[in-house]
């Protein structure tokens, strides 16, 4: 066991595990930020997406000694109040069924914005890819990613 | 406007009382019909086990003993409820009922959930509206015909009463014999989409699933269990668990073993670090095994098989002018809910405190209750929103197991699947073959012969469905293999690969007839609607007016010709589905494009996520007809994670377009029925995309690539 002094969501968090344990992992259990989904361990599903310096990555793939001083962002840190475009364009769009990836998809799209504010059908379904939605909302889920480039 | 029973001689179904604290409360029997209620109502559309109820505030709230998984029950329930009681739908709110016994059917499975409530939500809804219009007349001192409600108010010309300030009064006031519904024409709620009342908590990651739930010194539980159906636990050595860090203790519990630590990385951990010795105790099952008997069985008619029988098969098949026989196959099948399963346990001398994501609270209760040896009223079960559940959360083992393993450790814990764990003690949708015979005669189907057989399956036919009443000669057998494999119900249990096989059929039939793959379907519809051969448990002319709206929808007759078109109908969970397939080719390969969909599911109660659920079962359809595998070799699932099997991905999903037939009959569900067609359309038009048939799922092994 080492101690971790984390920044996640702008705040700093100092956390004991082991060098090997998934940032996954060290949300849910060690800090009490359950929004990061378990779907797969093994970096196929991105239920578990979060930012690492504005960056999507599988979080069950990334063990707490490799972050150092990198900037994690969460579902629940993506924006203050629940507004970031792509939070209202989900609601817009009614996305969810069962809700279990949603978080993922979020991030993931929230990465693909920040690099490309403007992407096209393809581009959203290339970044997407990854994220498993097994109640097969995609429809929903690309129209919501570009109605949020709209905003 | 319709009047509704609200009794049956002088038992009623509605109950209505004051409420603790000031306000009124109806009381009603989930499930029951008053629509349909006759002398011999059942006993249980008596037994209050729901409610509704006004606060003196004006909050409304019902109380939903149906879980929910994604079907989005938690919204399209209160909005039931605010039409006829005529309140603003978002002052509405359900809360998830804890496990009572008193609630029969508290169960989401089947697509039932909103047809099993609909008459009573409303008639409750409407009774409460009722009392709240004779209080509001005795304050006034005018007659209730002279009143009008809108919005939470009950109006006396301009003067208006909240129901918050009426609430208490009315408790005071009888249930009427008979309550006024609304006339459909009327709704304002029902019909106009609302979105998930739980958005706002999923989009900002919230916890909400069982997977979230932690609890005042809780510890967590990764558990190892026989690697092969077939096998069981000899010995096991633990000394390099127990080093992980985090790991508080190694229990066995039956054939199994809990790793307990403190947090869920140590579980999985130490769970990895257990080396087990497993012994032979039953049979070693392969897929090559099924593979044989199953189709043996194919050629195999007995007393035994038969389903249902209608004049003389040999007979149309000796005189027809043509035959075609087809086998279709399709593997075992996991769930994969995105939430693995997971169920947490608190087991005390004086009770069994459990929550967690189950379909089947009641049933999982007694289950509890079994291996535990305690008393059923000891246990109690609070239910969470579930990441999904396609059928494998009807089943409560995890649940128990969870139960168990607090019990061995007398801490509170929750117990946690890995996804190889998911995937590999599942309850799966069971291995099945179909073979098909049709007999055609001066362009008619004549004879027709089903020989389903599965593994674990029970009866892998539905005889009194589609076709049945529109083939002169009918016959359908079907097999069952027992297996030591748990099997279970998987969305749209049987119809999900049923459906496809047949469908694929009917349009190679239609082909080799040398007539309109749609027309062929309307003509022995047509039969079974004008002069039925037996009896028949579907309506044709329902069945006929999706498949018209699907085939004007779908442009089946006209469009471009660079599109190819595979259609396919199928009826099951009281809701009648049509689709068409539209595929390009895209660089020489072929590319599902588009599905356009017609559902007739009577009233609509929330149009966006009506189009959710039709869309998700397409994409559902298609994903696991496209690459859905999975074997056994000896006992042993081949598949344990998602880099070995291939769920569909939003590149390979198509659009899919929905349109429902505008009606006014009683809701009936969506869970599920827009899966079974999906598989159908895409072998069709697969078909005439490539000129080649697909027989056998997954369509990706043979070498047909999507996307």
């Amino acid at each position: 066991m080492a101690s971790y002094t984390l920044k996640i969501n702008g705040k700093q968090r100092t956390v004991e595990a082991d060098a090997d344990m998934p940032m996954l992992w060290v949300l849910r259990d060690l800090v009490d930020l359950r929004g990061t989904k378990y779907g797969c361990g093994i970096g196929q599903c991105g239920a578990c997406t979060i930012h690492l310096n504005g960056n999507a990555v599988r979080s069950c793939q990334l063990p707490v000694s490799a972050i150092g001083e990198a900037e994690i962002t969460t579902i629940e840190g993506l924006s203050e109040k629940g507004d970031h475009p792509l939070q209202k364009a989900w609601k817009e769009h009614d996305v969810p069924q069962c809700g279990y990836c949603q978080a993922g998809q979020i991030m993931t799209a929230a990465a693909l914005l920040n690099r490309n504010s403007r992407p096209s059908a393809s581009e959203i379904a290339d970044a997407s890819h990854g994220n498993i939605c097994r109640c097969g909302t995609y429809n929903k889920i690309k129209a919501a990613i570009a109605t949020a480039a709209e905003m | 406007m319709t009047l509704i029973k609200t009794k049956i001689d002088r038992r009623s179904f509605l109950k209505s009382s004051a409420l603790a604290g000031g306000g009124l409360m109806i009381g009603f029997a989930w499930g029951c019909n008053p629509a349909e209620a006759t002398k011999e109502a059942p006993t249980a559309w008596f037994d209050i086990n729901s409610f509704i109820t006004i606060a003196d505030n004006g909050d409304v709230t019902i109380l939903s003993p149906n879980p929910e998984i994604g079907q989005n029950v938690k919204t399209s329930m209160p909005m039931i409820v605010a039409e006829e009681l005529d309140v603003n739908w978002a002052d509405v709110i359900v809360k998830q009922a804890p496990l009572s016994t008193a609630f029969q059917r508290q169960v989401a499975g089947g697509s039932q959930s909103i047809r099993s409530s609909w008459n009573i939500l409303r008639t409750a809804g409407a009774s409460a509206r009722h009392l709240l219009l004779e209080a509001a007349a005795q304050e006034w001192g005018v007659s209730a015909s002279s009143l009008r409600t809108e919005n939470g108010y009950v109006y006396n010309g301009s003067k208006k009463l909240s129901y918050g300030h009426l609430a208490s009064k009315a408790a005071q006031f009888e249930i009427p014999e008979e309550v006024p519904l609304k006339d459909p024409k009327d709704f304002k709620i029902i019909g106009q989409s609302k979105t998930n009342v739980d958005l706002d908590q999923i989009v900002t990651g919230k916890p909400l699933f069982g997977i979230d739930t932690r609890k005042e010194g809780m510890v967590y539980a990764a558990a190892v269990r026989p690697p092969a159906f077939g096998t069981e636990l000899e010995s096991f050595d633990d000394s390099e668990a127990r080093k992980v860090n985090g790991v508080l203790d190694v229990v066995q519990f039956g054939d199994k073993i809990a790793v307990v630590a403190t947090n869920t990385w140590a579980a999985i951990k130490g769970k990895k670090a257990i080396k087990a010795n497993w012994k032979k105790a039953g049979n070693l099952e392969s897929t090559t095994d099924h593979d044989k008997e199953l189709s043996r069985l194919l050629d195999v008619a007995s007393k035994e098989s038969l389903k249902r029988e209608d004049g003389n098969i040999s007979q149309a098949f000796k005189s027809a002018d043509g035959v075609l026989e087809r086998v279709y196959e399709a593997p075992f099948l996991p769930h994969n809910t995105m939430e693995p399963m997971n169920f947490f346990a608190n087991v005390t001398d004086s009770k069994v405190e459990m929550e967690g994501p189950i379909q089947t609270p009641q049933w999982t209760q007694s289950n509890v209750a079994n291996a535990l040896g305690r008393k059923t009223e000891e246990i109690s079960i609070a239910m969470t929103r579930m990441g999904g559940g396609f059928g494998r959360r009807l089943y409560g083992d995890f649940a128990v197991e969870a139960a168990q393993i607090s019990d061995k450790i007398r801490k509170p814990v929750q117990l946690i699947f890995t996804r190889e764990d998911d995937m590999t003690a599942g309850t799966y949708r069971p291995a099945s073959k179909y073979k098909f015979r049709a007999a055609y005669k001066n362009g008619q189907v004549v004879g027709y012969h089903l020989t389903g057989a599965g593994i674990q399956m029970g009866d892998s036919t539905r005889s009194n469905w589609f076709p049945a009443g529109g083939i002169e000669n009918y016959r359908v057998d079907s097999h069952n293999v027992r297996s030591n494999i748990t099997t279970g119900a998987w969305r749209a249990p049987i119809t999900n690969f049923l459906a496809m096989a047949e469908q694929a059929f009917f349009d190679e039939l239609a082909g080799e007839m040398g007539v309109d793959a749609v027309q062929l379907r309307l003509d022995i519809l047509e039969r079974a609607k004008n002069n039925p051969v037996g009896s028949i448990d579907y309506e044709p002319e329902k069945m006929i007016g999706v498949i018209k709206l699907a085939a004007e929808k779908g442009g089946w007759n006209n469009g471009n010709a660079s599109i190819a078109k595979g259609f396919s109908a199928y009826y099951s969970h009281n809701t009648y589905v049509a689709e068409v397939a539209h595929m390009s080719q895209v660089n020489g390969q072929p590319k599902l494009d588009k599905v356009t969909v017609a559902v007739d599911c009577g009233i609509v109660v929330n149009p966006e996520a009506a189009i959710n659920q039709v869309q998700g079962g397409v994409v559902d359809g298609i994903g696991h007809a496209m690459y859905g595998d999975f074997a056994f070799v000896d006992g042993r699932p081949q598949a344990d994670n998602f880099d070995k099997f291939r769920l569909i991905r939003m590149k390979e999903a198509p659009d899919v377009e929905v349109h429902f037939v505008p009606g006014t009959n009683h809701p009936t569900g969506l869970g599920e029925p827009s899966l079974p067609p999906a598989g159908g359309a895409l072998a069709n038009a697969i078909a005439k995309a490539t000129g080649r048939r697909v027989y056998k799922i997954p369509f990706v092994q043979q070498d047909i690539a999507l996307g």
